[in-house]
């Protein structure tokens, strides 16, 4: 193995790729040729790093020397100057908001400082489509001693201490769901990867495929071994191709490796896997459905109990496990169950990810303790709101989350404590929302997914998603009474109560945690007619400020429905009639002359007039 | 596009008289076909040995599976939560003006399919727009012309 001064790691996750990372790496690839280093200096793809706001991104190693936001054009001064001169670039180093030194070292930026790595061990890293990476960073070992060393029920007491749960949402212990499968009477044993991440919002299973796929292989190996399953499927939402390409990758070189297949590592045990593509429907997320969408028919969930454990794939006993859950087995084989328990809270041990997505300024996916604050994953890690905003909720666990307000930020996050809350752990996905978002809007949001992604089996979730989420249009549209409010409530609580799976029952939570935090929003839709966060179009006007407006055009020329009246020099006015509300004079109108208002009905209550800064500076 | 009975041939072979690859085989022809033409399902129902009706169930089914024929260009919209909050409704809306199409329709002329979805997993770059696979990220309304425009460039011309 030739040995180089320096690796540059280009993180090529989807977000970096969609920036254009595979760019960056072919120039960084031919400047370095081009200059003659290509002895020296090894350019690698590697997963995620997970700090997608910037990409595509590049770390310098061995110095630690992080670079974001590149072109192909940024590559040959970074060459000439870093890797040749030694003189780092900080023009394109990363520089937090409301600072102005930049922060050259990747360990030193808070984005990664308060960050635990377990399940990311290896992102951005290893090259995850090379095995023998993943080998050098102790692959392999833990499914090696699980064959060789542990019997299957050491394995399962091993899990089961270790305290880890599953991963995706419910947190059902996985040393009992798997003690469970190997009790259960009934021969073939299938093992499942549940890899249908519909969450919106939410895309950290994606990341671990595509960052580190032989990990969630390596789980599933010693998965099968505890529950004595020789045949085991990867079920992958087609909506993740670079995952796809990369799982089926990780797939064919273990069984090279003779990792997968008869007589793994000549221990007798034998273990096939094969990947499923997801055909795009939210519901097969939902573990009775995703079973039978591999058997080849529509998602629909069906009545549990029997649990798959006991009845699953063709009837026989199946452990299904999310993806992150079945990353998680490696490191707690390797390290022990007392190491993993030693992280977290009382009922919730080792680590979770998280994405952090919506108005906030360090987008991207974290992993952390549980039991950290909301307050340290927002502000220490997220770096707070940017544009100046407040802080408004955070809205975890997708449409069967809910919406979690400002006096709750100091709750130290573990299954228990969200569910108090009213929310729910959930994928993890966390969704930050300011004050110019309106909550009756994002119930809206949630229920109208909801209602489209019913499957239609059970009435309480197919008419009940449908009558909620008409009782909040109307609502948004200004027509809402006190009566609406009381009878979404009962709804609420009906179809929570009457349905059939997961999707159904957890359907009302977004509804429920807006009407118990933010009642307040509610009823000045009802009564008052306003949109306090000026989103709902029914409620919001625009308008022109006659003593602001200078006459220039630009907003009448912007208009796509022709409703703004004006001649150059001219006071400009719209038509409220032709008035489409789209916001584009809003837009346009120039951040000197700030002529066009935006305000909800009634009682002259005024919003925020100065529009959004467009376009995030670098 | 009409397929041809061999190239159905070709995609059903590996699964004849297996019902459980049955939506993988679709997924095989939308792929190829870019829809599911009526000719495909009843030569899927046939090879595989599952009625019609439970073919016809599982392609309506699913959101990757289409019955009509696509646009030349397929344009997707992200609406998952990020896009929402960060204004891709409005972007959306711009998509469907421009084109003079609601989400799910195709033009006339046959150049450009409109989808919405609810979530595409890179919500670092919302709201989010895909031309063809081709990603492009933090959307306004003013770029969505020229894309179109691009995107009619790079494969008709």
């Amino acid at each position: 193995m030739t040995a180089y001064r320096t690796h540059l790691l280009v993180c090529t996750g989807t977000g970096c790729v969609s920036c254009g990372s595979f760019d960056v790496r072919r120039a960084l690839e031919e400047e370095v040729r081009r200059r003659g280093l290509d002895r020296e200096i090894l350019v690698v793809a590697t997963g995620c790093n997970g700090f997608c706001e910037r990409g595509p991104i590049v770390l310098v190693q061995p110095e630690g020397v992080l670079y974001q936001r590149l072109t192909p054009d940024d590559v040959p001064r970074l060459v000439e100057e870093h890797l040749i001169k030694g003189r780092p670039v900080t023009s394109l180093m990363y520089v937090p908001p409301r600072e102005r030194e930049p922060v050259p070292l990747m360990k030193d930026i808070e984005f990664f400082k308060h960050q635990r790595l377990i399940v990311l061990r290896n992102r951005g890293r290893i090259d995850p489509e090379r095995i023998d990476d993943y080998i050098a960073a102790d692959g392999y070992a833990a499914a090696a001693k699980a064959l060789s060393e542990m019997t299957p029920e050491g394995i399962i007491a091993e899990i089961s201490a270790a305290g880890l749960r599953g991963r995706g949402g419910a947190g059902y212990p996985t040393g009992r769901k798997w003690d469970a499968a190997r009790r259960a009477p009934g021969e073939p044993r299938y093992i499942v990867c549940n890899g249908d991440e519909g969450d919106p919002g939410a895309f950290m299973d994606r990341s671990v495929l595509e960052a580190d796929p032989h990990a969630v292989l390596e789980g599933m190996i010693i998965g099968a071994r505890a529950v004595g399953a020789s045949r085991g499927f990867l079920y992958i939402r087609n909506e993740y191709p670079l995952a796809l390409a990369r799982i089926g990758m990780a797939l064919e070189q273990a069984r090279d490796y003779g990792l997968i297949g008869r007589n793994i590592l000549g221990t007798g045990f034998d273990l096939e896997l094969e990947v499923v593509r997801g055909a795009g429907a939210f519901v097969s997320g939902e573990e009775t459905a995703l079973l039978a969408s591999i058997e080849g028919g529509r998602a629909y969930p069906r009545q549990r109990p029997p649990y798959p454990a006991e009845r699953g794939l063709w009837g026989r006993p199946t452990v299904i496990n999310n993806v992150e859950t079945w990353a998680n087995v490696p490191a707690i084989i390797r390290r022990g169950a007392a190491w993993f328990a030693g992280l977290g809270t009382a009922t919730s041990k080792g680590t979770k990810i998280f994405s952090l997505v919506g108005k906030i300024a360090n987008t991207g996916l974290v992993e952390v303790p549980m039991g950290i604050t909301l307050r340290e994953i927002i502000f220490a890690i997220g770096g707070g709101i940017p544009d100046g905003r407040e802080f408004k909720a955070v809205q975890i666990g997708g449409p069967s989350g809910g919406c979690i307000p400002k006096p709750l930020l100091d709750l130290a996050v573990d299954y228990e404590s969200l569910k108090a809350a009213g929310s729910m752990m959930g994928s993890g996905g966390m969704i930050v929302m300011d004050e110019t978002t309106c909550m009756v809007d994002i119930a809206l949001y949630f229920l109208r997914f909801a209602e489209e992604e019913s499957c239609g089996k059970c009435a309480p979730c197919r008419a009940g998603t449908e009558a909620m989420a008409r009782l909040l249009a109307k609502i948004t549209a200004g027509d809402g009474t006190a009566a609406d409010l009381a009878r979404l409530e009962s709804l609420a609580a009906s179809v929570k109560q009457g349905s059939l799976c997961g999707l159904g029952q957890t359907a009302p939570n977004p509804i429920l945690t807006t009407l118990r935090y933010f009642r307040d929003e509610y009823e000045a839709h009802v009564f008052d007619k306003r949109c306090p966060a000026l989103v709902c179009k029914a409620l919001i006007a625009f308008s022109i400020d006659p003593a602001a407006c200078v006459g220039c055009l630009l907003c009448k020329k912007a208009c796509p429905a022709g409703a703004i009246d004006g001649a150059r020099k001219k006071v400009h006015t719209i038509d409220q009639e032709a008035c489409i509300k789209c916001g584009k004079c809003l837009a346009v109108c120039p951040p000197k002359v700030r002529a066009v208002r935006k305000t909800t009905a009634a009682a002259g209550a005024e919003g925020a007039a100065a529009p959004p800064p467009s376009g995030e500076g670098r | 596009m009409c397929p041809v009975k061999s190239e159905l041939e070709a995609l059903t072979a590996k699964a004849r008289g297996r019902p459980r690859a049955l939506i993988q085989v679709l997924q095989d022809i939308q792929d190829r076909f870019h829809w599911l033409p009526p000719e495909a399902l009843e030569h899927v129902a046939d090879a595989l040995g599952v009625p019609l009706v439970q073919v016809y169930g599982v392609a309506t089914f699913y959101k990757a599976f289409s019955l009509a024929q696509q646009g030349r260009h397929v344009c997707t919209v992200c609406l998952g939560t990020a896009c929402h909050v960060r204004g891709g409704d409005a972007v959306l809306e711009q998509f469907e003006r421009t084109l003079g199409i609601s989400a799910g329709q195709t033009t006339p002329d046959g150049a450009y399919k409109l989808e919405r979805v609810n979530c595409l997993g890179a919500c670092a770059l919302a709201p989010l727009a895909v031309i063809d696979g081709r990603y492009h990220g933090r959307m306004t309304e003013a770029k969505v012309e020229a894309l179109l425009a691009e995107a009619r460039k790079g494969r008709d011309g």
